[in-house]
């Protein structure tokens, strides 16, 4: 396992590598000068020896190959930058902002495996009844309806028949008050959620349906255990591979940020750090997120290929070597 | 990624494609939802519209639904329905442009990689892998950061992340197309490669290409409306659902129809082509119908 994990994380350093130059070079191939793009209108007071010395400092006037290896030396010690926007560290803001995507990207898995699973089970097991209509109806919707339409309307029926606004006042932390803290973060999580229980109530259907027609299903009936326990104990098993498959790639993607759905409601986690920081040029920002979010994503998958051989005891990667 | 060979099913995508979609529930209704989408893309494109889509009417300002504005008017005095037909066109523009670019582009990538092999193929297939590291909205937002905000830099944004998925989808058919034996007979007849790669091999691989484009399509609507949503996309005052959308926050409680219409509109389109897309499954690929 080990011999394996270590394999995997040397395979990945060449993506890595990759990604670093990718993110290099995207914010050298905004058109404009850094120094404008970093200080506005006021670059334009800049005497020609302020200005020289301001890109000896960031190292500007070095040929762009020099320019990538020190700046990857300074990533790979932890230095991501220094925010214009923020007034601190890349790697401060993006450290203070990220606890706030952990937890709804965790809250938002949690309502999504509530509501797919048990949907998608039931669905494969009742197949072609009124049931099975239903969760494939809700997953077409869920599936077709976007989140910033669902959050958008998540507002609108709190706001004019509960008169709650769940995106009003500051943030509050999980440590400072648990109970408005999870008013807060409650309903970005659901839109979030809902979206995604409609993949998992699919993908559970579909490798259920697969599975319930498996001989040693017979067999587990024909030993008279009782239904539900065939169902959970002998197809349910068999059938997670696939889910934890999608539910890996989505865990990726919630805790890359959820832009719009963190826009929506107001809530400081990396995605809206990094749509702002796109937003006012603070390309520092915007180089650190990005790389710091496909960082994310890359070990997320790791651990989904991890996960696989404590749910299937078949896929083994010690023996492939 | 290694490579995986997927057992082989040479379906043709010829004349009978059509009738074969239309007998199939989820492809009748799915090409039903996207001709309905057409046809107002098309009537937006040629400015076939009860007003102008930017046109103010000041006295006429947030009206609902009545006989002249059938979906009522926004802020401005805009016509609802008008700048929903000409978002619809533009939503259609950026979808067509976007994943016809992503999908010529990949499919290339995809099939020399796979044809060739080798280095050429390891090289192609790991840059692809740096693409695959980057969530989908957050790459294409990097995309609009070095281009600019507008409607056509969301076309290169959307192509920028579909071409991998393309290249991929298209690589793991030509892996077990070329082993088989007709490419093996052409060879020996003498036919050159490139002439066996685009006329031996590309057109039994077309299936799961086609359903990826119908994937595509419904995909690229969604994020032109969430980057126009996002102020990254189109920009208003032209019309575009999620700039609509965008517009209607804080006027929903008293003008619920500006949310309402373009929230339906995206969700419509959306449904087409997923319909469409797993309609086209069932039919192109019958391992897997009825899933």
């Amino acid at each position: 396992m080990f011999r394996y994990l270590a394999q995997r994380l040397i395979a990945f350093l060449p993506t890595l590598l990759g990604i670093s130059i990718l993110v290099f070079l995207a914010i050298r191939l905004v058109p404009g000068d850094a120094i404008v793009a970093m200080l506005g209108t006021e670059a334009g007071m800049l005497t020609q020896t302020q200005r020289d010395a301001l890109e000896a400092y960031f190292g500007l006037d070095k040929p762009p190959l020099e320019q990538y290896v020190s700046w990857l030396g300074n990533v790979v010690q932890g230095n991501l930058g220094f925010s214009v926007r923020h007034g601190a560290p890349v790697l401060d803001v993006i450290l203070r902002r990220f606890p706030v995507t952990v937890e709804l990207a965790i809250l938002a898995m949690i309502i999504a495996l509530a509501i797919g699973l048990p949907v998608g089970v039931l669905s494969a097991v009742r197949h072609n009844s009124v049931i099975d209509l239903a969760g494939r109806l809700f997953a077409l919707i869920g599936l077709a309806m976007p989140n910033f339409l669902l959050g958008t309307l998540i507002i609108y029926v709190l706001s004019v028949y509960f008169s709650v606004l769940p995106n009003a006042g500051n943030y509050v932390g999980i440590a400072d008050d648990p109970l408005r803290n999870l008013g807060q973060v409650l309903f970005p999580a659901m839109t979030l959620g809902f979206s995604f229980s409609a993949s998992v109530m699919r993908t559970t259907r579909s490798a259920m349906l697969e599975v319930m027609g498996e001989d040693y299903i017979r067999t587990a009936r024909s030993k008279g255990l009782r239904e539900w326990r065939v169902v959970v104990r002998h197809a349910l098993r068999n059938a997670l591979i696939p889910v934890v498959t999608i539910a890996g790639v989505e865990m990726g993607y919630l805790l890359g940020g959820t832009v719009i759905v963190e826009e929506i409601f107001s809530l400081p986690g990396i995605g809206r750090l990094a749509l702002n920081a796109i937003l006012q040029r603070d390309y520092a920002l915007v180089q650190g997120v990005t790389l710091f979010i496909a960082l994310n994503f890359v070990l997320i998958n790791l651990i989904v290929d991890v996960l696989y051989t404590l749910i299937d005891p078949r896929v083994s990667y010690v023996r492939k070597g | 990624m290694s490579a995986k060979a997927e057992p082989l099913v040479v379906v043709s995508a010829g004349p009978g494609l059509l009738r074969r979609l239309l007998h199939n529930r989820s492809g009748a209704v799915g090409l039903a939802l996207v001709a309905l989408y057409l046809v107002v893309g098309v009537l937006g494109l040629l400015n076939l519209t009860p007003y102008s889509s930017l046109e103010q009417h000041p006295i006429d300002r947030l009206l609902p639904p009545n006989s002249h504005y059938l979906m009522g008017t926004d802020l401005f005095g805009r016509d609802v329905t008008s700048r929903l037909m000409v978002g619809a066109a533009n939503s259609l523009r950026v979808a067509v442009l976007s994943v016809t670019l992503s999908g010529a582009l990949g499919a290339l990538l995809g099939t020399v990689s796979g044809f060739v092999g080798g280095t050429l193929d390891n090289v192609i297939m790991r840059v692809m892998d740096v693409f695959f590291a980057f969530p989908a909205i957050l790459l294409a937002m990097l995309v609009v950061v070095v281009l600019g905000p507008g409607m056509m830099n969301t076309v290169f944004a959307i192509a920028v992340v579909y071409t991998p998925i393309f290249a991929r989808v298209a690589r793991g058919p030509v892996l077990s197309v070329k082993a088989m034996e007709f490419v093996t007979a052409a060879r020996c007849l003498g036919v050159r490669e490139g002439r066996i790669l685009l006329l031996h091999v590309l057109p039994n691989t077309l299936a799961p290409l086609i359903v990826q484009v119908s994937l595509a399509l419904s995909w690229s609507l969604l994020t032109e409306a969430g980057l126009s949503f996002l102020g990254l996309g189109t920009q208003p005052p032209e019309p575009s659902w999620g700039v609509m959308l965008s517009e209607s926050r804080g006027l929903a409680e008293l003008a619920p129809w500006l949310m309402i219409y373009p929230g339906l509109a995206i969700m419509l389109g959306v449904l087409g082509f997923n319909l469409l897309g797993d309609g086209l499954r069932d039919v192109l690929d019958p391992r897997l119908r009825g899933r």
